[in-house]
């Protein structure tokens, strides 16, 4: 049987758009965003604003930061402790429109060498694990521009 | 009227991995606390444990577990939790019951006692919790955030992995000189480089370890110190628990985005050194007129960010203040003589308290082979996860 495909978070994300975004919340008042979303108040201390629309974040960023995990996380990480370790690496994106820094794993075989701070990334859709029944997605920020291994 | 609280004990329990309750170690940092001040448990009127997540029911009634413990005689209590800010909290709940009138002697102690490897968030499928979707989502833990400061510093300031590690011998060399700290062996720069990658550019060593710990002590009114025969007594001048300014631009632990600054642009003032502003301004008092300082060095780098955010140099220039010299014993201005977090690794509700006894002895003279030359003001600083800024000022 098939694996069923689900979103390692619920309404962070279309797992299946072909405009694939992170959605966060705008309020209606302020036009504060906010990502993860805020569905009920904003969160702007000089606002009233009880109503936030859903809005797509940029595709497009540079990156703030990056590290990876030599290491494997406690749960509720998703693991199998039977498999090796794997390192994975971590990108800090700063995205100018939103003017935000959003965290994301970066797509694999990304490392911290591809990810200069300030070069421009990419939001792609990713899977964080498969188990038993189920393949658990998320998102990954990948090098936008050709990357210079590849180029040679 | 004064503001001041005089400290009349410090005590703590020695930091390790014990692998006993953490009560039995808040009681004996209790015990210390009280022999130091030359008073009697019966005389302390209120007080406060800073809690932890480890221990169980006892954990999160930190404050009841140690008067049951001590054996119970009527006292106020209170206990608090604001993560690795819990220590600044209880001092400043003793110190406002004491400026308040409620109590002339309080009894503040926190104690943990750590799990093995990295610190994990509680159990259960809890997708509204911060903390819990940064381990589930992305497997960030502790470290990666501390690698992900430490990376960036790299690409803005130009400092290096070397620096980093020397922010570990300097403090290894004072913690080797410190009985209650855990490791207290010398380090050098090339152990620091063989040890394991845990989140690139961060070693093993440039990453503080957990640890089980106490520490406590005895606030009094100034009143109460000069009636028990104390004219001169360390004192605390002020205490900063403050919160964020909305946005915080900044990624902090365990958020997996910064807020927004499309709407309203981001403070002038960031909050690690908003915290710092806010204890000088309650002390009436400046960077200029420290004699050391303890800060928070969950990571080497992020000793070095705290440099800055203390105003002890300009943005940016805190790698050419450590290789100046002037943060260790000895320099001009010593951060961590202690051996900070470096030495002793993190028991969360004891560290910020474990900072004001290392100002207690060092502004009393007692620090022996780790004492700052003629002490006078010291400050401490910390930050708590979820936006618990934590910073105290002593003076004598
Ligand atoms: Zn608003």
């Amino acid at each position: 049987m098939p694996r069923l495909r689900k979103p390692v978070v619920a309404g962070w994300f279309d797992q299946d758009a072909a405009d694939f975004r992170l959605r966060g919340t705008r309020c209606r008042d302020c036009g504060a965003v906010f990502f993860p979303r805020e569905d009920s108040f904003c969160r702007n201390p000089g606002c009233a604003g009880v109503v936030l629309d859903e809005v797509p974040l940029s595709r497009h960023g540079t990156v703030w930061s990056c590290t990876d995990g030599r290491y494997r996380p406690p749960a509720p990480y998703p693991s199998d402790p039977d498999t090796p370790w794997e390192p994975y690496t971590l990108v800090a994106v700063e995205l100018a429109a939103e003017r935000m820094v959003v965290l994301g794993q970066a797509a694999p075989g990304v490392t911290v060498a591809d990810l200069a701070v300030g070069s421009e990334v990419e939001l792609v859709p990713g899977v964080l694990y498969e188990d038993a029944d189920t393949t658990w997605t998320t998102w990954h920020w990948r090098p936008a521009a050709p990357r210079p291994r590849e180029a040679s | 009227m004064t503001r001041d609280v005089a400290v009349l004990g410090a005590g703590m329990h020695p930091w390790g991995k014990w692998g006993r309750s953490f009560v039995e170690y808040g009681t004996k940092a209790a015990r210390e606390a009280l022999a130091d001040a030359g008073l009697e448990w019966s005389e302390v009127q209120s007080v406060v444990g800073a809690d932890t997540v480890r221990g169980g029911y006892p954990g999160y009634v930190a404050g009841a577990a140690f008067a049951k413990a001590l054996g119970w005689q009527g006292a106020r209590v209170t206990s608090v939790y604001a993560a690795c800010a819990s220590g600044a909290q209880a001092i400043g709940t003793a110190r406002s019951q004491i400026l308040a009138g409620m109590a002339d002697v309080a009894l503040v102690v926190g104690a943990d006692a750590a799990p093995k490897g990295f610190f994990a968030p509680a159990g259960g499928e809890r997708p509204d919790d911060p903390d819990w979707l940064r381990f589930r989502v992305l497997g960030a833990t502790n470290p990666a955030y501390f690698g992900l400061y430490a990376r960036r510093r790299m690409a803005l300031y130009g400092d290096t992995t070397e620096d980093f590690a020397q922010v570990k011998v300097k403090n290894s060399a004072a913690g080797a000189a410190n009985p209650y700290a855990r490791y207290r062996k010398r380090v050098t720069a090339e152990e620091v480089a063989a040890s394991a990658v845990v989140a690139d550019p961060l070693r093993l060593l440039d990453i503080c370890a957990t640890s089980d710990g106490a520490a406590a002590l005895v606030l009094t009114s100034m009143e109460f110190a000069r009636r028990h025969g104390a004219a001169d007594p360390v004192r605390i001048r002020a205490v900063s628990t403050a919160t964020p300014h909305y946005p915080r631009t900044v990624l902090d632990l365990p958020d997996i985005a910064t807020d927004s600054a499309a709407a309203v642009p981001e403070p002038a003032t960031g909050f690690r050194a908003s915290i710092a502003r806010n204890a000088y301004e309650e002390a009436g008092i400046g960077p200029g007129d420290l004699s050391l300082a303890e800060v928070y060095d969950l990571s080497t780098a992020l000793e070095l960010e705290w440099y800055e955010d203390l105003g002890l140099c300009g943005t940016g220039e805190a790698a050419g203040l450590l290789r100046e010299g002037a943060t260790a014993l000895g320099g001009r201005l010593p951060v961590n003589p202690s051996g900070g977090l470096s030495s002793f690794g993190e028991a969360v509700p004891a560290q910020a308290i474990a900072q004001v006894c290392e100002l207690t002895r060092q502004l009393r003279g007692q620090a022996g082979k780790r004492q700052v030359p003629c002490a006078r003001v010291g400050m401490t600083v910390n930050q708590g996860l979820f936006g618990h800024g934590s910073a105290v000022v002593a003076v004598r």
